[in-house]
């Protein structure tokens, strides 16, 4: 009879091989009513784990109240607010409908959303279209560039870039990313090459669409100048792939890892819906002028499914531009990757780091190994401001909070009987 | 040959964990050694470190 | 003007005692601060800081497991740029070890993956943990070099009835000392490779034969730690008869030297009818305790360390022993004696020994006992010299400073010389005390300049006498070789500079300390 330990080893092992054969393929921009699975008339999902209205920071509780008001429930946020604590809109996770949300992660009915398909395994996966601006919904502002962004969003880039997508038959996102990693892309922060590579890869569909030339112009200009257009992709990419770990039983590989400035949360492959809740910790800043630690929230946004994944700070290595945040040697890059190594299953031969002797990504990120290490994933993130209508104040890195794999170490323990 | 003898016939490669200097005089004297940052498992958390022993891992 | 002094306690922060050491001596330097300590929250921590004034509130009520950075300053507003310059200092610890060592991983099982071919784990964690990762070293199939103590006697049982059915060494738990294939590993001297191997319980005991051996012109082939109570009943001699076997089929190896103290009851038989098979010579030391081991005419038993490695180096050599009381001449060394007790005064008595090596220490004690009354340890080696208070000496009293009572969360006393400055003073102002003996062991691991960091103490012990109108007589061994990194002729130089009265052996200089202590007296019952 198999021992405890082979049961989990070999469910590990099988949860990693199912990430690393995952094919994400982004096929389509669909409004999120249409395409988020369990998508509701009256549902605003937001980032992070689950959490009260009370629990929000104020930036938060705006980027709430603004899709509220974007979807037109609403006339103010003290409507807005009504109708939350009235039971008439409901709040959840991105993740409690396999969805993305960067920064608070404002997903409602109408906004456009990514849609991928893991043609191995059939997991699909949605993410916001990105804002792509500084002030934005996501941070919590509400104005009428927000409103216009928004209706861009969905007016032009959703639909061309979805007509683009169904015309070439999805763009397969594994290879793409693994070739971006040896451009220079760390994958969740710095996305140029992917962005580039992505572009290419649609613009010829674009032009053979009915649309303007001018409107052509603008999709195609909006797409060089949101460097970071495609990153929502790559998340959900990563959101598909860690789906096909989920839910196998003795398998203590984490599947999700998010953020909403109040709380960072986990789940377990092994362990279903459960979360695991811990305070989201503070994130080591470069701050744009004029801000200062007292402005920032905490930790915040679903774009972590990245590190999940094996990618982002995990593969910093991979990332000139990403150096830079740990004081510019790319030793110290290369060693984050290592002690990831630490804690983490396999190494992922479809992403490989060239700095590295291209060494595969850290995948399979072991809540058993992060508690026995004391060694939590590394996490690049940008930052919003506490307060509503400011917006980024900054970008730098931090590490998931402990408790959270504590917490799980001791369910996991007792799912499995010891 | 005891088989204890292997460690004065076979090259000495050493995994050191705890007190880094140690590694400085194998260095100098050109022994090839690891140094293991060594933390107390689980931040010496007994309940932790129980429920890790009994899965083994 | 009043000092402030404040506890900051780092919970569950881990940092091991020598990193904490060199970070509060940096730290001391600092302006502004009167004194400052980093160190983990052991209960010997909180009674050393308890006793230099350092301990308030706070650190009382913290943890094991925690850090507590207790600091003295005048002005409060120094004390945040102290814990700042601490913190610089820990993450500059930490690329210490990364510029030496490249990546540290934080596992047993990563190091394995970095290097697989790896068959030797060094391990000098805690006690409390070090049972645990022995354990898994073995199963990995290393053979372990355990430098921690505080196990359990039951711990080291099962480890080395694991690794004996393995075919693997524990050396330790304890063990501070070994030499294979001329590798020095944790505290060893940088040693002549040559005919004798050594099997040892007793680290100093390692090092002040391996060092003998060597100055001698006689070198070593290997040798191995077995931890003190490797040859006690309940270990039965596990590691000893494994490190036996290996220098008995060692084609380097000619003579045998196995330094212990006495093996217990059972396993002295077992043990004899061992060493009669054996073809080499074998030279006992059991550090001065009588034992009723026999092993015919290839067994010599010693009563000293310098007397092992005489008897080895006249086998080697195949001379006669060339052993005597004193290397020098008998008139020279009582005229050396008598400069020194000329100066006491009428109150001064006693010899205190103030040791780093535990081996060392416990054979100082025996010879001392064998000539004065009143001679007690806190690690006698007869249950009878055992000393009451070990914080406190009274009449001849020998303390082996490196005993855990004295290390819990602090580096060795050869490493780090806090602990034996401070009871270097108390026993200094101790109206009866005449002679403070000690040990300075050099080599790997030790301290870069002991001789250095112990001068200024000495000094200033011994104007302190001389104010109470006496004289305070310092005598020492040296345990190394010239090439050891601190130098033996320059650590004796440095000891010669402040009045350290120098023997070349341990059990010399214990003779000396009680011919100059009893003013000569004994001279005729040596």
């Amino acid at each position: 009879m198999a021992s405890k330990k082979e049961l989990i080893e070999s469910a590990n092992k099988k949860a990693t091989e199912r990430i690393i054969a995952a094919r994400p393929f982004v096929v389509d921009v669909k409004p999120a009513i249409e395409a988020v699975a369990g998508m509701k008339e009256n549902l605003v999902c937001h980032a992070g784990p689950p959490l009260e209205l009370d629990e929000m920071v104020p930036s938060f509780k705006m980027a709430i109240f603004g899709g509220i008001m974007w979807e037109g429930w609403a006339k103010t946020p003290e409507e807005a607010e009504r109708l939350i604590r009235d039971g008439k809109v409901i709040l959840e996770p991105n993740h409690h409908h396999n969805g993305i949300g960067t920064m608070y992660g404002i997903t409602t009915p109408s906004m456009p959303v990514f849609v991928i398909e893991d043609k191995v395994h059939g997991n699909r996966a949605t993410a916001n279209i990105r804002e792509g601006t500084v002030k934005a919904l996501r941070y919590g502002c509400w104005d009428e560039n927000v409103k216009r962004k928004l209706g861009w969003n969905r007016d032009v880039l959703g639909p061309i870039i979805g007509f683009a997508l169904r015309e070439c038959g999805g763009v397969d996102m594994v290879p793409l990313m693994g070739k971006a990693l040896h451009m220079g892309d760390d994958g969740h922060n710095e996305n140029r090459a992917a962005n580039l590579l992505f572009s290419l890869q649609l613009i010829p569909y674009i032009l053979k669409s009915d649309y303007s030339k001018e409107t052509i112009k603008d999709v195609v200009d909006w797409m060089n100048t949101d460097s970071r257009f495609v990153s929502t992709a790559e998340m959900a990419a990563c959101k598909a792939i860690t789906l096909a770990a989920h839910n196998i039983e003795n398998c203590s590989v984490m599947t999700t890892m998010c953020r909403n400035g109040t709380y960072t949360g986990i789940r377990v492959s092994g362990l279903g819906d459960q979360w695991f809740k811990a305070p989201a910790p503070a994130v080591n800043l470069l701050f744009f002028p004029g801000y200062g630690p007292k402005d920032a929230t905490n930790d915040c946004g679903d774009s972590c499914v990245t590190e999940v994944a094996g990618i982002g700070a995990l593969a910093m290595a991979a990332a000139p531009s990403m150096v830079q945040f740990v004081g510019g040697k790319v030793a110290d890059a290369i060693n984050y990757t290592k002690e990831m190594y630490e804690i983490t299953t396999m190494k992922n031969t479809n992403w490989t780091i060239p700095y590295m002797d291209f060494e595969g990504c850290p995948i399979g990120i072991d809540i058993i190994k992060v508690v026995k290490t004391g060694m939590t994933p590394h996490i690049n993130t940008s930052i919003g401001h506490i307060l509503p209508n400011f917006g980024q104040v900054g970008a730098g890195m931090t590490r998931a909070p402990l408790k959270c794999f504590q917490d799980a170490l001791e369910a996991f323990a007792k799912a499995v009987g010891v | 040959m005891v088989k204890e003898a292997e460690l004065i016939h076979q090259p000495m490669k050493v995994i050191n964990i705890g007190i880094d200097s140690f590694i400085e005089s194998l260095k100098e004297q050109g022994v090839e050694v690891i140094h293991v940052d060594w933390h107390p498992t689980a931040g010496g958390d007994r309940r932790l470190i129980d429920i890790l022993d009994k899965l083994e891992l | 003007m009043a000092l402030i002094v404040k506890n900051i306690i780092g919970q569950k922060r881990y940092m091991d005692s020598l990193r904490l050491m060199r970070i509060s001596n940096k730290a001391a330097a600092l302006e502004g601060v009167e004194k400052v300590s980093v160190v983990m929250a052991t209960v010997l921590n909180k009674e050393i800081l308890k006793e230099v004034g350092l301990l308030v509130a706070e650190g009382a009520g913290a943890s094991n497991d925690d850090m507590i950075v207790a600091v003295a300053v005048e002005d409060e507003s120094r004390i945040q740029a102290v814990l700042d310059f601490i913190e610089e200092e820990m993450k500059r610890e930490g690329e210490r070890i990364k510029d030496m060592a490249g990546y540290a991983p934080k596992s047993l099982e990563s190091a394995l993956g970095m290097m697989p071919q790896a068959n030797l784990c060094l391990i000098s964690v805690p006690g409390q943990y070090a049972k645990a990762e022995a354990m898994k070293a073995l199963k990995k199939g290393l053979h372990v070099f355990l430098f921690s103590d505080n196990v359990t006697i039951e711990g080291e049982l099962e480890l080395k009835k694991y690794a004996e059915e393995q075919g693997l060494l524990v050396m330790g738990p304890g063990c501070g000392t070994a030499i294979i294939n001329g590798v020095g590993l944790a505290f060893a001297n940088v040693v002549k490779k040559g005919p004798v191997g050594i099997v040892a319980a007793a680290g100093t005991g390692l090092q002040e034969v391996s060092a003998l051996l060597s100055n001698a012109g006689v070198g070593v082939s290997h040798g191995f730690g077995t931890g003190g109570r490797d040859l006690s009943d309940k270990i039965g001699g596990i590691t000893t008869k494994q490190c036996l076997r290996i220098l008995e089929e060692d084609s380097e190896t000619e003579v045998i030297v196995l330094i212990s103290k006495p093996p217990g009851p059972n396993t002295v038989q077992e043990l004899s009818k061992y060493l009669a098979r054996m073809r080499k010579p074998v030279v006992l030391n059991f550090i001065g305790l009588s034992s009723a081991i026999e092993g015919g005419d290839k067994v010599f038993i010693t009563k000293t360390l310098e007397g092992a490695a005489l008897r080895a180096v006249s086998l080697i050599r195949n001379e006669a022993l060339k052993e005597k009381v004193f290397t020098e001449e008998m008139s020279k060394v009582l005229q050396l004696a008598e400069s020194e007790y000329k100066k006491f005064n009428g109150k001064q008595r006693y010899v205190r020994g103030l040791y780093s090596g535990g081996t060392v220490c416990s054979e100082s004690t025996l010879i001392l006992a064998d000539f004065v009354p009143a001679v007690t340890s806190n690690m006698p080696p007869r249950a009878e010299l055992k000393m009451k208070d070990t914080k406190v000496s009274v009449a001849h009293a020998l303390v082996d400073l490196g005993d855990e009572e004295f290390t819990v969360g602090r580096a060795h006393p050869m490493i780090d010389p806090f602990v034996r400055k401070q009871r270097f003073l108390q026993e200094a102002r101790d109206m009866e005390t005449a002679v403070i003996l000690l040990d300075v062991v050099l080599g790997y691991g030790s301290h870069p300049d002991m001789a250095g960091v112990l001068a200024d103490t000495i000094i200033e012990a011994k104007s302190l006498k001389e104010k109470e109108g006496g004289y305070l007589s310092v005598v020492a061994s040296v345990i190394g070789t010239e090439e050891d990194p601190q130098k033996r002729s320059e650590q004796e130089k440095k000891l010669l500079d402040c009045g350290v009265v120098i023997m070349p052996s341990n059990a010399q200089a214990a003779r000396m300390a009680a011919l100059i202590a009893t003013r000569g007296e004994i001279k005729n019952r040596l």
